[in-house]
Formats: structure tokens, C-alpha cells, sequence
């Protein structure tokens, strides 16, 4: 007897029930999927990420090279077309740039002399890789890059990633020769900055447009537009004074900032092997005297030990006759209620006596 | 003597499996940092194509789990949230398979409609899973920067109703 003859000849498989149950079971897949890696601290795919990065980074790599190539000789058309205009803006630019050199290396002499003075710690140069970006994501959800080099070169999660205009990003993921590049524009990015001309603090968070907002902006009236903005390096994830951009009104009454980086193509970076502070400084240094000079200062004369001997002695005593004076009001009966004067008394106490004078050539 | 008739089938292979293939390829090339003018190039959401069309030309078991793994290999690609594209995906797919008694057959006209309001609905999902787990909205404008190009994608889908829809005769 044939199939179709038999009792099962009008049975039909529900395709449509079937296919619903298909799509509940992966829509709970990706429920689970999306609790699991929101929960965890650091997120437990990352081995898959890495694999398709993987993959992903060298292919990327060709489709880019293309575009680079491509880029090249128009790079190079355009500079024999342009040459002798462009060589007079460079002629033009360098005579203005001439007096600033002049002014950056006196600056940096007098600067070097301070930190000496002071004993200051400047932060140490950060080596640096340079990389190629081989792919782009840009939408609203994820604006990330892959970097054609990885963990084998020394890139570790957290290394800032700068271009010839500024900062450009962090590195959130490694595998061997790719890393994943988070860029400032991104939903997830947050980045403590400083506004340059009045040190005042904030946050940049990206948002998935061009340009991120500012928030948290310490103080008031402390950003103004054009404003240059900087890493701050508070929390120690990036360099204190990187550039970033500039700060700009929004179309929706926000402070943002037009970043440096978009002034030309983020295809070659440099990624700064930067950790954080302790990477910087080592323990021994961080438990050292504040002041290294101290060290280094000459032992004080008989004639500066007996000044300071004697600022000491009348501090002392001045603290004693204070100390005196408030012992005595608060042992005294309270006063007896009278009615208001009709002259307004002081508001306040003179200040206590100073010192009369301070030692010649003392210094405390 | 009865000369046995030839059934034309379309096998999962041309409908599921190529389109798919196609898709992650695309998104692949669309990804490489390239500006033209000044501009970058689209990154629209190339697999609701797939996830409009698919139930339209036939349910199918197979073609949600495809999707799901299109969706993974999207968030994975781009560095999103785990799940969030393959739940966005699917949602399209599921909306589409319940109203699919309705929407077969319709005018041109009235199945954009239907994709720019799934294409919407899938958008508002991955919008607020991406809010929730970052804890900051995307911008809008990002957002709209997004939505076009995936809309302007819809003489795709079309295409592929047309050319798949009856591919099986055992379907009619």
C-alpha cells in the first residue's frame, strides 16, 4: 500500500507552527544571550569575538588596500598639480610657525628648570605602535575599528589610540594580529577631559553621532565655544593633555565637541602603550618623599635655624594665648539679656594678632 | 501512457542559504573605512531584507535560525550586544509569519509599508536594548543615518518575493 493511500494521506505538516516554534526557541536563545554577556563584568565571548576578528582583520585588510592604493595616487596627482601652490602655503606656514618654535623651546627650558626646582615627576614618554585600520563600524549602535595588529605586538584592552590630529579611541579587544578600537563617537564611550583654558572637568560621551556630548561640566560658565579640549587624565585611563577637539553648542542646547580626529581619515593610528598611572610610576617612586629637592637642599645656616627656631616658638605661643582665650569665654556665666543696643555691634572679631615681623631671610 | 510531470522545486540552497551568504558579504565590503566626497559609506541593516522576505515566500524552520545567525555574526562584526540583532531579526520574521495570510499577494505599495513598520519596530528593539545596556541613548540623527539606507534596501526584498514566491509548486 502506498503512503498517500494509507490514513496519513491528508496529514500536513503545520509549516507555519513549525516555523513559529523555530523562532520562539532562537528568540530565547538571544534573550539568553543578551542577559548572560550584560551581566558578566567582562563579556564571556570574547574568545568568539577574537576568532571572527580574527578572520575578519586580514580580509578587511584587503578590501582596504584598494582604497588606500587608490588614495595614494590621487595623493600623488594632486601633489604634482598642486605643487607650486602648495609649496607656497607650506613657505607661508613655516614663516609664521618660525617664532612659535622659538617660543616653545624657551618654554620648554624654563619648563625643565621648574620641574627641576620642584622636584616634579613629568609623565615619561609611552611607546607607541602604529597600526592600520582595516575596518569600519559607523551606525548608531557601534562605531568601532579593527586594527591590523594585536596582543602578538604588546596591544593590550585599554591602550588609548591616537591620530596625527588627536585622540581617536581605546582599544576594547585583542586577539593575536587584530584589535577592536572603540572610538570617542560610540554609545558605550566615556572619556574624562579638561577644558584647556579653565581646567574645569567633564565627561565625553559618545552617542553615536560625529560629534560627542559633554557632560558633567564642572563649574559654571567654565566652557565656552572653541574652548580646546583635553584627556584630563583623571582615573588614569589616558594621558593627561592628549587633544581632542573643540567645544561647540548643539542643535539640542549641548555642549559638544568637534573632534580633532575628523579633520583627516582615521586610516593610520598610533596606539599608546599606556595602562594606567602605575604603569608610569613605579612603586618605590609612589612611596618617595613629595618633594624630591628636599634631598638635594644644602643644610640650613646657624643664623636660618635660630630664625626658624623663633617663627616656631612665637606660632606656638600665639596658638597658646588662642587656645587660652576660648578656654576663658566658654567659662564664663552667660550674659545677662539686655535690650538692643542702638548702635549695630561688629559682625565679626578682629583677626588675633600677628607675628610682628617675620625673620629676616626666615622662611618656613 | 501519462508523461509525469516535472515539479519545480526551489531548494533552501537558492532561497536561504545564497541570500544569506550575500548578505555577510555585503555588510563585509560596506565595512571597509573608505570616505567618498567626504562621506562614509552606508551600514544598513542589510539582513531585514531577508527577515521581510523570507516568511512571504514560504515558512520555513531553517530560515529563523539563519537569521539568528546572521544577527550574531552582525553583533559580533560590529562589537554590539550579544543577541540584540538576532532578536531584532527575528522579531521582523515573526510579525511578517503572523500576518502573512494577509500580506501575500499585496500591492507593492502596501508591502513597503509593512517593511518600513517592521524595519521600525526591529530598529525601536535594538534602540532600547543598546540604551538599557549602555545606559545612553544613541542619537537620533545616528539612528535616522541608519534607517534610510536599510529602507531604501526594500526593491531587494521585493525582488526576491517575485522571483521565490512560487519557486515550489507544491506551495500553491
Amino acid at each position: 500500500m502506498a503512503f498517500r493511500d494509507g490514513p496519513f494521506e491528508n496529514l500536513k505538516v503545520p509549516l507555519v507552527w513549525t516555523s513559529a516554534v523555530a523562532v520562539v526557541v532562537c528568540a530565547v536563545g538571544a534573550i539568553l544571550l543578551l542577559i548572560s554577556d550584560a551581566r558578566a563584568q567582562a563579556s564571556p565571548y570574547q574568545p568568539a569575538r577574537a576568532a571572527v576578528e580574527t578572520v575578519a582583520g586580514p580580509v578587511g585588510g584587503v578590501f582596504a588596500a584598494p582604497v588606500r592604493w587608490f588614495g595614494h595616487v590621487s595623493d600623488y596627482v594632486g601633489g604634482y598639480f598642486f605643487a607650486v601652490s602648495e609649496n607656497r602655503r607650506l613657505k607661508r606656514e613655516l614663516a609664521e610657525l618660525q617664532p612659535w618654535r622659538d617660543q616653545a623651546i624657551a618654554l620648554k627650558n624654563i619648563n625643565a628648570r621648574y620641574e627641576a626646582m620642584l622636584g616634579l615627576r613629568a609623565e615619561p614618554d609611552v611607546p607607541m605602535r602604529t597600526a592600520r585600520s582595516v575596518s569600519d563600524s559607523r551606525g548608531p549602535f557601534s562605531n568601532a575599528r579593527l586594527l591590523d595588529i594585536g596582543a602578538r605586538q604588546g596591544i593590550k584592552v585599554g591602550n588609548p589610540v591616537i591620530n596625527e590630529h588627536g585622540l581617536v579611541g581605546r582599544v576594547v579587544g585583542t586577539s593575536g594580529s587584530v584589535s577592536r578600537m572603540l572610538l570617542l563617537t560610540d554609545v558605550a564611550s566615556r572619556t574624562p577631559v579638561l577644558v584647556d583654558r579653565t581646567d574645569a572637568r567633564a565627561i565625553l560621551t559618545g552617542d553615536g553621532s560625529g560629534n560627542p556630548r559633554l557632560e558633567f561640566v564642572r563649574g559654571v560658565g567654565s566652557v565656552q565655544p572653541g574652548d580646546r579640549i583635553l584627556t584630563s587624565g583623571d582615573g588614569g585611563g589616558f594621558p593627561r593633555g592628549v587633544p581632542i577637539g573643540v567645544a561647540a553648542k548643539g542643535i539640542d542646547g549641548t555642549w559638544r565637541v568637534k573632534l580633532f580626529s575628523d579633520r583627516g581619515a582615521i586610516d593610520f593610528v598610533k596606539i599608546l602603550l599606556f595602562e594606567d598611572f602605575g604603569q608610569l610610576i613605579g612603586a618605590d617612586d609612589l612611596n618617595a618623599a613629595p618633594l624630591a629637592a628636599l634631598d638635594t637642599l644644602p643644610e640650613a645656616t646657624g643664623a636660618q635655624a635660630s630664625a626658624i627656631d623663633d617663627a616656631a616658638a612665637r606660632r606656638d605661643s600665639a596658638a597658646r594665648a588662642a587656645a587660652e582665650r576660648a578656654r576663658a569665654a566658654a567659662a564664663a556665666p552667660p550674659p545677662v539679656p539686655t535690650p538692643a543696643p542702638a548702635q549695630p555691634r561688629p559682625q565679626a572679631a578682629p583677626p588675633p594678632a600677628q607675628p610682628a615681623a617675620s625673620p629676616p631671610g626666615g622662611t618656613e | 501512457m501519462r508523461r509525469p510531470v516535472a515539479v519545480r522545486v526551489v531548494g533552501p540552497t537558492q532561497w536561504i542559504v545564497y541570500p544569506a551568504l550575500i548578505t555577510a558579504a555585503v555588510t563585509f565590503i560596506l565595512a571597509t573605512p573608505v570616505k567618498l566626497f567626504g562621506f562614509s559609506l552606508p551600514e544598513p541593516v542589510i539582513p531585514m531584507v531577508l527577515a521581510f522576505a523570507w516568511p512571504l515566500i514560504r515558512p520555513s524552520v531553517i530560515a529563523p535560525l539563519v537569521l539568528a545567525t546572521l544577527g550574531l555574526f552582525l553583533d559580533i562584526f560590529w562589537g554590539g550586544q550579544m543577541g540584540m540583532w538576532p532578536l531584532s531579526l527575528l522579531a521582523i520574521y515573526a510579525v511578517v509569519l503572523g500576518s502573512r495570510s494577509f500580506l501575500i499577494g499585496q500591492d507593492t505599495v502596501v508591502l513597503f509599508v509593512w517593511y518600513a513598520a517592521c524595519c521600525g519596530l526591529a530598529f525601536l528593539i535594538a534602540y532600547l536594548i543598546k540604551t538599557v545596556s549602555a545606559g545612553n541613548a544613541p542619537s537620533i540623527l545616528a539612528l535616522i543615518g541608519q534607517v534610510v539606507p536599510t529602507l531604501l534596501l526594500f526593491p531587494f526584498a521585493d525582488r526576491m518575493i517575485e522571483r521565490f514566491e512560487d519557486g515550489d509548486v507544491r506551495f500553491r
